[in-house]
């Protein structure tokens, strides 16, 4: 057992011997690494360590958290008190509790760790971002300059400790690059965003995340706005992945049980059409969401969440589960120690189709191609799906990309959105926007287009 | 209260940026921070989600020939700060600048009357009941109800290698409240909070207010039609809806997008940018005010800054580095989330003052246009301009009046026309609290304004 693993095991211990009928301790430790390049140059380097610990505790059906970055026997002692005191402020409520599990062998999944992540020295990793850059400048005459390239790891390791569960522990790596590219042209200045993200330094393909930046730069220049209408729209997998973020939101037990979904009562309704399909997969090995267990100890596994169109179920932690009467589907997600557990969904993928993106677009013959959304979080209505986003992307003419377009919106609601979803296409693409997506291109037969 | 030197010991500072400056570097800073914090809801009418938290760190930074070197470390103990120099300085060989001696200059912090960690959290429970009770008794139609509570000090302590040493004591309390309002098939939210860089006695008089103007938005919405769509005039409310000239204006005069010619505002100092009848602040000194702090993050004090003197452009906003790089002083500008980040320019409190105009007059003199009353956030892309923001509350003007309340509508537009088109600012002005995130950290800013109309933008909304 690790240090970490018995530091979480002890705050567990505390707090039980201070008055908590259950506790869980998550604990992480992270080395993290950053360097942010411009202008050929290194801006900064980061290098950090962290560390903390939070501690949920249960007084009955009353919950409380605690959290610090003081993990001696003092500290472990000062979250238990924090821990325990917020308890008493809460309310009784009867679903609460500590996830029960099993005990029985750990899930089996993939090496999350790639040993490259430790052995790029902090030079190396600086020229992954100087040749991120690079690439951007190389591509296209117009890109005039690259605002920042940025490259980031992180190692982290993971420990749960509880009084009802056998707990364990697990470690990862993670890292991804990307710049936002500047291209001039005669109406002015144009911006792309280039991205990768991989387990460790040498699963990162620097010229292709400077070639994006370039390309999404570029493509722009000499942009207007599109007439307003509907239309049929393709939203690249980056878009598509945004609106996919969302739907994992909604179709979270919490949201559901507190009439706050768009996907309430709908279960087993048909909520999308045939060609999207949606599973929530919390062992999918390039997820950067993967891991033998959720935020609460609860083994990830994988669950069909739309198939046939259908809504087959929503995504439970242990509390909606009980409350709810199902079991949970391994979905405690947390953003770090300092955070709750609540549901959330691991990794969402939807399934591929069969036509490339050239054949969507042939298919989609006279519409909007949407390269990129702004305000998701300011323009969609999380309990109605109702939305209008800020959109940017081409035109689609005659079965084919043409002019630039930008200034414009898209409005629709989800559920009308996904029973519009005409093809879904073949080449899916990890997307690290609204959590862990992949996702291939969507053609949507028709969608509502404000420009001019 | 305590001082910096409490979080910090002057001989340990200066140990610290003796260290980080060992092998080479002009510049070197040492912040550490203590900070801790309350958080509880309600929702079903329970209590529920407490958390406490404490934490304390610091980060070192060196910077060498435009390059910063950067480490932090949990904890301030005196061992591990210098480990965390040594770390920033690993890379380093080279010229070198000798640390001054620290001097101390410890401003006086924001007043603080009732600090929230002496007041008991069942007052704080009792707080969000009220909250809850007020929103359900709006109406039949209230369906859901959640409310939040969240208090947080951060001490701060800041030298370098200058020999500066300061620090501040910060504590923010703020409540929000959200509601759902339902009839038949049709579901509806508003939400609402109240904030500040305030003790406990921001509650003093009726914060359940707040809980009553979510469930009055939510209810307002239950009756709304879907917002038009296509260029039209504005009018935008006051407040939060501060947040438009914060997205479209604000980020584009941080000083390190301007320096990367990622700006839409790059090169045009000096130049009418709007309408002479536009003037426009960022303060962060402003008392009370959610953005406000009595030193930014480098130690610099904040100040007000005019950045726009009726219609010119007079200012950026700066921080430390990208003050040198242009050869001025620093606004107080450099903020950064916690002692896990580097400090950037960002914006404190950003408001346009109070102009003439009356609000019914600004409603008035429009033929058919948009009321966005308040905004659930924005968007901005500074180097392009282009911005989206999302209409919470929103109703449609004819001839002059107010007339539906219109859901699900998006304003889209480029910074600098929306800018040059404002054509009425009003006399009324207030602030509100926003969280706004930049280089994926996030920081307390104020918005604030009076009503402004802005003669043409687009309204992305859903109707055909």
């Amino acid at each position: 057992m690790s240090e970490l693993a018995e530091q979480a095991r002890r705050a567990v211990e505390l707090a039980v011997a201070a008055g908590a009928g259950e506790a869980e301790a998550y604990a992480s430790e992270a080395e993290n690494r950053e360097v942010r390049v411009h202008d050929g140059a290194v801006e900064s380097l980061t290098a950090a360590t962290q560390r903390g610990l939070g501690l949920r505790v249960w007084i009955g059906g009353r919950a409380g958290y605690g959290f610090g970055v003081d993990l001696s026997a003092e500290g472990l002692a000062g979250i238990s008190a924090r821990a325990l005191e917020a308890a008493r402020v809460a309310d009784e409520d009867e679903f609460a509790g500590p996830a029960v599990v099993d005990d029985g062998e750990p899930m089996a999944i993939g090496d999350l760790s790639d040993p490259s992540l430790g052995e790029w020295s902090p030079g190396q990793i600086a020229d992954l971002a100087l040749a991120v850059e690079k690439a951007a400048l190389a591509a296209d005459p117009r890109v005039v300059a690259v605002e920042q390239a940025v490259y980031f790891d992180s190692a982290e390791r993971v420990a749960l400790a509880a009084s009802s569960a056998p707990g364990g522990e697990y470690e990862t790596t993670s890292c991804y690059a990307y710049l936002q590219a500047l291209a001039d042209g005669e109406s002015g200045r144009e911006t792309g965003l280039g991205f990768g993200l991989a387990r460790g330094p040498a699963g990162l393909d620097p010229a292709a995340i400077g070639r994006e930046g370039a390309e999404r730069a570029a493509e722009m220049i000499g942009s207007s706005k599109p007439a307003s209408g509907s239309c049929p729209v393709v939203l690249d997998p980056t878009v598509a992945a945004s609106f996919v973020g969302l739907l994992g939101s909604a179709a979270g037990a919490d949201a559901v049980q507190r009439g706050r979904s768009p996907l309430a009562e709908r279960l087993g309704d048909e909520v999308a059409a045939e060609a999207f399909v949606l599973h929530d997969d919390g062992l999918a090995p390039a997820g950067f969401a993967t891991a033998p267990f959720d935020a609460e100890g609860t083994p990830r596994r994988r669950t069909p969440l739309i198939e046939g169109g259908r809504l087959q179920t929503f995504l439970y932690d242990s509390y909606t589960a009980r409350r709810g009467g199902a079991v949970s589907t391994g979905n405690a997600g947390r953003s770090g120690y300092r955070s709750l557990p609540g549901v959330s969904a691991s990794n969402l993928v939807v399934a591929p189709g069969a036509l490339s993106l050239e054949q969507l677009l042939r298919e989609a013959g006279e519409g909007v191609y949407i390269s990129d959304v702004a305000g998701l979080h300011s323009g969609v209505n999380p309990v109605t799906g109702v939305f209008s986003v800020g959109a940017s992307g081409r035109a689609v003419r005659d079965g084919e990309r043409a002019e630039p377009l930008r200034e414009f919106t898209i409005a629709s609601d989800l559920v009308s959105m996904l029973r519009a979803v005409r093809a879904a296409g073949s080449a899916p693409r990890w997307v690290p926007f609204g959590g862990s997506v992949n996702a291939p291109p969507l053609l949507i037969g028709e969608m509502t287009v404000s420009g001019s | 209260m305590s001082g910096p030197e409490e979080l910090l010991e002057p001989a340990v500072a200066e140990r610290v940026l003796a260290r980080a400056l060992a092998h080479g570097g002009e510049f070197a800073e040492v912040f550490a921070e203590r900070r801790g914090g309350l958080t509880l809801a309600i929702d079903e009418s329970r209590i529920e989600s407490v958390q406490s938290g404490a934490e304390a760190g610091a980060g070192v930074r060196v910077v060498s020939d435009g390059t910063t070197y950067f480490a932090h470390v949990d904890g301030l103990d005196p061992d591990e700060l210098e480990r965390a120099a040594g770390e920033a300085a690993a890379a380093l060989r080279g010229k070198r600048a000798e640390p001054q001696a620290l001097r101390a200059k410890t401003p006086t912090p924001q007043p603080i009357e009732q600090p929230p960690g002496e007041v008991p959290a069942a007052r704080k429970a009792e707080l969000l009941r009220e909250l809850d009770e007020r929103a359900r008794s709006a109406g039949a139609e209230i369906a859901q109800v959640g409310a939040s509570y969240g208090e947080a000090r951060r001490e701060v302590a800041v030298a370098n290698s200058t020999g500066l040493f300061s620090g501040d004591d910060r504590t923010r309390v703020r409540i929000g409240a959200q509601v759902v309002a339902r009839r038949e098939g049709r579901v509806e939210t508003g939400a609402e909070t109240l904030g500040g860089h305030r003790g406990f006695e921001l509650f003093d008089d009726e914060p359940a207010q707040i809980a009553e103007g979510a469930a009055r938005k939510a209810l307002t919405l239950l009756d709304a039609g879907p917002a038009p769509t296509g260029s039209m005039p504005v009018v935008v409310g006051g407040g939060f809806g501060g947040v438009l000239f914060h997205e479209m204006t604000g980020h584009g005069l941080e000083a390190d997008h301007v320096q990367k010619g990622a700006s839409v505002y790059a090169g045009k100092l000096g130049e009418s940018v709007a309408q002479p009848l536009l003037t426009a602040y960022d303060d962060g000194r402003m008392p009370g005010e959610w953005g406000s702090d009595a030193i930014d993050d480098e130690g610099a004090p904040t100040q007000q800054t005019r950045v726009i003197e009726e219609g010119r452009l007079v200012s950026f906003l700066y921080d430390r580095q990208s003050a040198e790089r242009d050869g001025v002083a620093s606004t107080g500008n450099g903020r950064r989330e916690s002692f896990r980040h580097l400090p950037i320019p960002r914006m404190t409190n950003t408001y346009i003052a109070p102009g003439e105009a009356e609000p019914e007059e600004i409603i008035g003199e429009v033929g058919k246009g948009f009321y966005a009353v308040s905004f659930a956030g924005g968007q901005v892309d500074p180097a392009t301009g282009d911005f989206v923001f999302g209409v919470n509350e929103g109703y449609l003007i004819e001839d002059g009046k107010v007339t539906r309340p219109c859901r699900g509508a998006t304003l889209v537009g480029n910074c600098l026309q929306a800018l040059a088109a404002i054509d009425a600012v009003g006399a009324d002005f207030w602030m509100k609290t926003g969280i706004c995130g930049k280089g994926g950290q996030k920081v307390p800013v104020g918005t604030g304004q009076g009503h402004v109309r802005i003669a043409a933008m687009t309204v992305g909304g859903t109707e055909a």
